[in-house]
């Protein structure tokens, strides 16, 4: 792997975002627009029930949650500035691999992520009295988790977007809307029917808020779950590396790449 | 424009051509888009690759850029095969298209560091400030790419075709979109480039003047074969045509024919 190719993938990034406010906007607005909505609710539920924990469980909930879809779309935006500016004939004609394009990209995720988790670290605790340090020790098998999930995530849509064409990006955008249902993040598992459960347990996320929510309640944090959630992620981290090679030797094969925009191929 | 420095020397001497194609083929399901297309471009040399518009140029290019695999064939840039070693030989290709232009949203200088980074080219700052010079973009180095004129756009994407300094340099109608003058100046400094160092050229184009005046040797193609092969310049008397056009037109006529009984 050549670091100078992953850097220029990062800088050209990096470009983007220095000259354009309206890309960096993003990267906080939506956490802070969830962190009042969500700040007030859980503030206004606290004051109907004698015990506080709506705060740490559903705002921690929520913001956990958007710490997850920051790390995907870092790295789906990042890539769809090569969909928007008809680059891919460039960049793929060069000597970067797939590795060093996505390794560039997953940096530019973590980049993304480590910026909207301080944004949301210093809001909650300022506006809300939430901390995140509440959650103990197993707040870092959580970011772990999430931030691995949002990667793969993030990793599955782009190679989506490669296979079906630019216009498939509206497909990318809901993906954490439609797994949130079933990743258990503002109730229990348990609360599902037994054919959603069954989904719960493949998403390495339902594992965190199952977590988290024992935390809140005083339980010990469930090491051997997260254990199980981590190798999940891992897992699907490599699928999803897996997805994009083969797809980017489909584009290869059928010259989608070089007539990208007709999207012939979808 | 001002051509690049150094010995003005054609590199003929290397034994190891810059571009050999051997046996290249391309099928879309039924469509033989190239069809057991053998040739090479030795380094110092530029080679014009002509023909009617579907005649499989594009496709060929394509091919020896990486973006599409060939269905069978054999591709070596330097002796190095592209598809054992992809990366090893794209690292010493570069190529500019109208169909490619760099990103609207970067300036001219990010354009060029971003690919350069990719290229790893060395001293990269030295060499952006020269390419800058060489192709009369000094003044633009700040302007995003997607503000400049034809013109000055064809002259970045060139810009970032010889960031690098290629060893293979693919020129898919560069003078496409620019005016007579400007685009005597691009061949001016493309043939400049040539003959400073050991880069082979393979340039296609619709303009039969210009692939006189700048081609080596001209292999003319139709219906995804090499009908052609031959100097620019004697090429049209070998076969009874007045001029290079005259051949062009001959040969696309002939094409159509074919497709017409197919």
């Amino acid at each position: 792997m050549n670091p100078s190719r992953v850097f220029a993938v990062v800088l050209r990034q990096f470009y983007l975002y220095r000259s354009s406010p309206q890309r960096i906007l993003p990267i906080f607005l939506f956490v802070a627009i969830d962190i009042l909505l969500w700040g007030f609710l859980t503030r206004y539920l606290n004051g109907l029930s004698h015990v506080n924990y709506f705060v740490p469980a559903l705002l921690g909930a929520v913001l956990l949650w958007d710490f997850l879809t920051r790390a995907m779309q870092g790295i789906t935006t990042a890539f769809f500035e090569d969909v928007w500016s008809r680059n891919f004939l460039n960049v793929f004609a060069t000597p970067i691999r797939t590795s060093e394009y996505l390794s560039g990209l997953v940096i530019i995720g973590v980049i993304n992520t480590v910026i909207s988790l301080v944004v949301m670290f210093v809001m909650a605790w300022a506006l809300f009295g939430l901390s995140f340090l509440a959650y103990g020790w197993a707040l870092g098998p959580f970011l772990a988790v999430l931030f691995l999930t949002g990667v793969a995530l993030g990793i599955l849509g782009t190679a989506m977007v490669l296979r079906l064409g630019p216009a498939s990006e509206w497909l990318v955008w809901p993906i954490p809307t439609l797994l949130l249902p079933f990743a258990g993040a503002y109730y229990p598992i348990s609360s599902l029917p037994g054919w959603m459960q069954a989904v719960s347990k493949a998403l390495p996320p339902s594992y965190v808020f199952e977590g988290m929510r024992a935390v809140v309640a005083g339980r010990p944090a469930p090491w051997g779950e997260l254990a199980i959630a981590t190798g999940l992620a891992c897992v699907y981290l490599l699928a999803a590396c897996l997805v994009f090679a083969a797809t980017y030797r489909f584009a290869i094969r059928t010259g989608l790449i070089a007539r990208y925009s007709a999207e012939t191929v979808s | 424009m001002r051509p690049p420095s150094g010995p003005a020397i054609k590199a003929k001497m290397t034994t190891v051509p810059a571009l050999s194609v051997e046996h290249l083929a391309k099928s879309f399901g039924e469509l033989r888009a190239v069809d057991d297309v053998s040739f090479h471009v030795n380094a110092g040399e530029i080679v014009g690759l002509v023909g009617p518009n579907g005649a499989g140029k594009t496709t060929t290019i394509n091919m020896i850029l990486g973006v599409l695999a060939p269905t069978s064939g054999r591709i070596e840039v330097e002796g190095v095969d592209l598809k054992a070693e992809r990366s090893r030989a794209l690292a010493r290709t570069n190529f500019a298209a109208v169909y490619a232009p760099l990103p609207g949203n970067l300036t001219v200088e990010q354009n060029l560091r971003v690919f350069g980074m990719i290229y790893a080219v060395p001293k990269l700052s030295e060499r952006i400030e020269q390419v800058l010079e060489e192709f009369d973009l000094v003044r633009y180095r700040k302007t995003k790419a997607g503000v400049l004129s034809s013109g000055e756009g064809t002259r970045l994407s060139l810009a970032k075709a010889m960031i690098n300094r290629p060893r293979l340099l693919l020129l898919d109608e560069p003078t496409a979109s620019i005016d007579p003058s400007t685009a005597r100046d691009i061949r001016a400094n493309i043939s400049g480039f040539v003959d400073a160092g050991e880069c082979g050229v393979l340039w296609t184009s619709h303009n039969m003047y210009e692939v006189e005046a700048v081609c080596d040797r001209v292999l003319f193609m139709s219906r995804g074969k090499i009908l052609l092969e031959g100097d620019p310049k004697t090429l049209p008397g070998q076969h009874g045509a007045a001029s290079l056009d005259d051949l062009f037109v001959a040969v696309a006529h002939e094409a159509l024919k074919a497709d017409v009984r197919a």
